[in-house]
């Protein structure tokens, strides 16, 4: 079929495996994702629905399951509001500066992708639970609860998406060019300038891949806040918590359908990530 | 604080001098400041924590922990744990490579979507993950009946807790490899067959050296995933202790028990074991490069 084909001694096609072969390692291959990721989530899509689309928005607008996920979503957008600054701030501080301590502060940013959010949700605990040292001060000075309460849903979610935006970041901004900011600064723009006009419009994107990724991470977290939060509905109960008391009392079609919502909106937004990391990527090859 | 590094020394002279001073140093206070702004975040957010975690569990002494941690419950369930890993490692090894294999080398219709479907997990909640199973597998499932008849147990088993690990993992292995096997030449092979080799010996010999490394981070990044994975294997599993009690299931009974002591211990074992393992690879692939 080409000229590797031809140049093959044996006149066999090697490296392109015979169609048979090609066929069977695909069909391998893609039966494993389909029995591993597709027929789960068909399973809950057809039991969410199982009693039609009232019965569904019926179940998600119940006050605590409707309760839940605003919650979800609020905590969700405030910490990403948050990362995304701090984020930005970290990988510019990374990129641009050089101080004692930078390599290893590097090395700290992955190190919540390494602990699990469980260990996270106890460590937060013993900072802040009413018991300790921490939190009680907390309490009697401000009468500011971080336990228990969405401050410490934030704090966990904080810890463990520190990551996404500050590695989405950091690559962009090492690969840009700073003729472009030197010609900006020679022609007598203020340092505020230069970051708003030079610097910061090729981040947008990698900043809002970021911001997503987080803020879908964020939707379905568990581990740390059932610890950080327990499960106080209307209160710090989360839509992942709600989820996990609705399995427990048996309450299928409510699990199922707050489920089907959580993942919707996740996967949503993780796949308009993706697209807007490939724009950006295509983008930088072109340029 | 940095007026008295600096070199102009009008402070006294002046009123407003420190404006002046601020003024004519920009560059440099901005960039201290914005480097100690971030440094109390990242001490505040994420190493205070740890450290936190750490002066707890070692409080009553390093015995202490040795003697909370050393009994059969506690290994069992740290068992439990080394095990689902394992068997999740060496089959997301197996399959996530292949997988990786049809993504950058075969063109096919639905490949973009299948290739946007394997990122799913990171959007799905565990505790969700858990519950598509316990519908799949569990008393009134889907698969209910032709599970039964084959006598396993797959809801609140072992069998049951691998494959909601195997679901929250699977992005990793094929993650990592997809970027390797793209930029990989396939020159390289075209060689080998050349030269005679078979399509076996030219994967073992050529693909795989190359691929080494990218499996090394998958391994790693699935294994250290697995071990910390909660929400998943406590809606499956159910966390019957002694049976079906994994690491993280024990803290958080532990916790719930206020059994304290084990409860950090126990943490801080699977954090610092987690975070050798990733350390270590990172540690190991810059040396390589």
């Amino acid at each position: 079929m080409n000229l590797q084909t031809t140049l093959t001694p044996t006149g066999k096609e090697q490296v392109t495996p015979p169609p048979l072969g090609r066929w069977a390692v695909r069909s391998v291959a893609l039966s494993y994702l389909a029995v591993i990721l597709i027929i789960p989530l068909l399973v809950i899509l057809q039991d969410g629905f199982r009693d039609g689309l009232s019965e569904f928005w019926r179940q998600i607008t119940l006050p605590a399951a409707w309760d839940a996920l605003k919650l979800t979503l609020w905590t969700s957008t405030v910490m990403t509001i948050i990362n995304t600054i701090m984020g930005t701030l970290t990988a510019f501080v990374l990129v641009r500066y050089d101080f004692p301590g930078k390599t290893m502060l590097n090395g700290i940013i992955d190190l919540p992708l390494a602990i699990p959010t469980l260990v996270t949700g106890v460590m937060l605990v013993i900072l802040f639970g009413p018991q300790e040292a921490l939190g009680s001060w907390l309490k009697e000075q401000f009468d500011f609860a971080v336990m228990f309460a969405p401050p410490g849903i934030i704090l966990a979610l904080l810890f463990l998406t520190f990551p996404f935006v500050v590695r989405s970041v950091q690559p962009v901004l090492m690969e840009l060019d700073r003729a472009q900011e030197r010609a900006a600064a020679t022609l007598g723009a203020s340092g505020w300038t230069v970051f708003w006009r030079i610097i910061l419009p090729p981040l947008t994107l990698p900043v809002i891949t970021g911001a997503l990724l987080s803020f879908a991470r964020a939707i379905g977290e568990f581990g740390s806040i059932v610890i950080v939060a327990g499960n106080i509905p209307f209160r710090s109960q989360t839509a992942a918590v709600y989820v996990f008391g609705e399995v427990e009392s048996e309450n299928r079609l409510g699990a199922s359908a707050v489920s089907i919502v959580m993942v919707a909106i996740a996967f949503g937004l993780l796949m308009f990530a993706n697209y807007l990391r490939n724009r950006s990527k295509t983008k930088r090859e072109i340029l | 604080m940095s007026t008295i590094n600096s070199p102009r020394p009008t402070l006294a002279k002046m009123p407003g001098s420190i404006l002046t001073w601020l003024g004519k140093n920009k560059e440099k206070w901005t960039s201290s400041l914005l480097i100690l702004v971030v440094i109390l975040y990242v001490a505040f957010l994420i190493l205070t924590p740890i450290i936190a975690l750490m002066i707890k569990a070692f409080e009553k002494g390093f015995g202490a922990i040795v003697t909370s941690l050393n009994k059969p419950e506690i290994l069992s369930a740290f068992w439990n744990t080394l095990w689902i890993s394992v068997v999740v490692v060496v089959i997301h090894t197996i399959f996530g490579t292949l997988v990786a294999w049809v993504f950058v080398r075969h063109r096919f219709p639905g490949r973009d979507l299948i290739n946007g479907l394997v990122d799913m997990p990171f959007a799905v909640s565990p505790v969700v993950a858990g519950y598509m199973l316990l519908l799949l597998f569990g008393r009134n499932g889907f698969l209910a009946p032709l599970i039964d008849s084959l006598g396993i147990q797959v809801a609140f088993a072992m069998p049951g807790m691998i494959l909601a690990t195997l679901f929250v993992t699977t992005p990793f292995m094929i993650r990592e490899l997809i970027p390797v096997l793209e930029a990989f030449d396939t020159r390289q092979e075209k060689a080998a067959a050349t030269l005679g080799a078979n399509g076996w010996q030219t994967f073992w010999r050529v693909t795989f050296p190359a691929l080494r490394w990218g499996m090394i981070y998958g391994i790693t990044l699935t294994f250290a995933r697995a071990l910390g994975e909660f929400g998943a294997v406590l809606v499956i599993g159910g966390g019957v202790q002694g049976r079906t009690e994994t690491a993280t299931l024990f803290i958080y009974r532990a916790l719930d028990e206020r059994e304290y002591i084990g409860a950090y211990s126990a943490a801080l074992l699977l954090g610092l074991f987690s975070l050798i393992l990733v350390m270590g690879s990172d540690w190991l692939r810059h040396r390589k490069h």
